[in-house]
């Protein structure tokens, strides 16, 4: 694996919105239930730091990252 | 285990004079001494208090701590469980029940819309309070009337009923009543939601209130749901909004800043909510043996969480007691954590960063007009902090 990478868990998310205001380009709320909406899976390097920081917040650890791995490890 | 934990026997009932934004000095030595501490709840029950921020957090992210008030064990008598809808006092299933209708009219998307209308609401306070001043009570003229029209107007409480709406509120939150007239007031509130509820099952408006009568939630649960989006709408962006003016009056570089820089406003709103942490603590009882931070919670023991505290925790803020408009926002407990992090989050961030910018851009002389030791507090009793009232003046520009 080369990229970040993100995945949401739309049963765990409870709407707060956290990601849609920390990380707007990454992730938006269901107009309908508000739960998140994955826009990139795959965040552009731009995003990056807006989408970990997101996963971070998110208070019902809807959103889960996988970094790439590093080489030589 | 650690031998020597902690004991904090009773919660401060006062901050330290001339300290009106710090946490009270109990629960910062309590901090000092380690994140958890012994405390003994008001009616004798053992407990804990948590003032460190990892184990704030780590708390209302683990669902083996529950909100159920039923389940409290904190008095000689047993609480009753919350009643229907008001599911900040409840877990799941019967939480997300009530809490999931709810999220779609909060998101971050449906607030930024009420921008235009909160900032109309803004212009037309602060051109009374520019009428009618200087001086003026911050409070009444701004801090209080922007919230309390937004949420009744985003509810569906028609407008003539606001005034004695506010009242009531104003009655069960200030922590300063009878039991007597806490029980009036919470009476006269049911009895006008439940009368408000039937009205909009009669004749639905263009409001949320009306949305969620096409549920399968009944007028009771409604009845619920209502009061605490009421009085959470109300009390908490009001005294953020007054008590925010306060502590950026008393830090005028902080204020400046502001002022001259319109693109510090998100952050500064976030760096108020984490420095003065209105809500202040909030409980929750262990379902099974937990432990935390080297001790054993007990199954059935109730915690007190400081969020306060925790958002002035010094491992976790660089100079946390610095208010400091440019810090890099990486999450605050202001709005709890959890599943139970505050649903209505994102209308408070609209409201406070039109409200706080409106302001310090009209008002650029604003000023406290008594001594900063005589702007009268909220009892730490309350459940919310705040000012009751914030005296402040201004030059009139000249015409």
């Amino acid at each position: 694996m080369t990229t970040t990478r993100l995945r949401v868990d739309r049963e765990r998310c409870i709407g707060a919105g956290m990601c849609a205001l920390t990380a707007p380009e990454v992730f938006d709320q269901d107009p309908d239930d508000g739960r998140v909406l994955l826009l990139h899976t795959e965040p552009p390097a731009t995003h990056r730091t807006a989408a970990r920081m997101a996963a971070g917040v998110c208070p019902s650890r809807a959103i889960s990252l996988q970094e790439p791995e590093t080489s030589g490890s | 285990m650690s031998e020597s934990v902690h004991t904090v026997t009773a919660l401060p009932t006062a901050r330290q004079p001339g300290c009106p934004f710090d946490p009270p000095a109990e629960l910062i030595d309590a901090r000092r001494h380690g994140p958890i501490s012994r405390y003994t709840h008001p009616g004798g029950k053992p407990g804990w208090l948590i003032t460190g921020y990892d184990l704030v957090r780590s708390v209302l992210a683990d669902s083996r701590f529950s909100s159920r008030r039923d389940l409290m064990n904190v008095a000689d008598f047993e609480l009753p469980p919350a009643p229907p809808g008001e599911f900040l006092l409840m877990d799941e299933p019967q939480h997300g029940r009530y809490r999931k209708p709810l999220v779609g009219k909060f998101t971050v998307r449906r607030m930024r819309l009420l921008t235009e209308r909160i900032e109309q609401i803004t212009t037309d306070c602060l051109d009374a309070m520019e009428k009618t001043g200087p001086p003026a009570d911050l409070v009444t003229a701004f801090a209080k009337p922007i919230p309390t029209i937004v949420i009744c107007e985003l509810l569906g409480v028609p407008y003539q009923d606001r005034g004695s709406f506010q009242e009531q509120i104003d009655t069960f939150m200030g922590g300063e009543t009878s039991d007597e007239e806490l029980m009036a007031a919470y009476t006269a509130t049911q009895e006008y939601l439940a009368e408000l509820v039937s009205a909009k099952r009669a004749n639905p408006t263009d409001d949320v209130l009306s949305e969620l009568t096409d549920s399968d939630l009944t007028d009771e649960e409604l009845k619920g749901i209502s009061l605490i989006l009421l009085a959470a709408g109300f009390d908490t962006t009001a005294n953020m909004l007054a008590l925010g003016t306060f502590a950026l009056l008393r830090n005028p570089g902080q204020l400046a800043a502001l002022r001259a820089d319109p693109a510090l406003t998100d952050g500064a709103v976030e760096e108020l909510l984490r420095y003065l942490s209105v809500a202040k603590t909030f409980m929750r009882t262990a379902l099974e043996d937990v432990e935390l931070g080297g001790q054993t919670i007990k199954a059935g023991t109730t915690v007190v969480l400081s969020y306060h505290t925790a958002n002035r925790d010094p491992e976790r803020f660089a100079d946390p007691d610095v208010l400091d408009l440019r810090r890099q926002y990486d999450g605050h407990l202001a709005f709890s954590h959890g599943i139970h992090q505050c649903l209505g989050q994102q209308l408070a961030r609209v409201e406070m960063r039109v409200a706080f910018r409106a302001l310090v851009d009209r008002f650029p002389t604003l000023r406290l007009a008594v001594p900063a030791e005589e702007v009268v507090l909220r009892p730490e009793t309350a459940d919310i902090y705040g000012v009751k009232s914030l005296p402040v003046t201004w030059d009139r520009e000249a015409s």
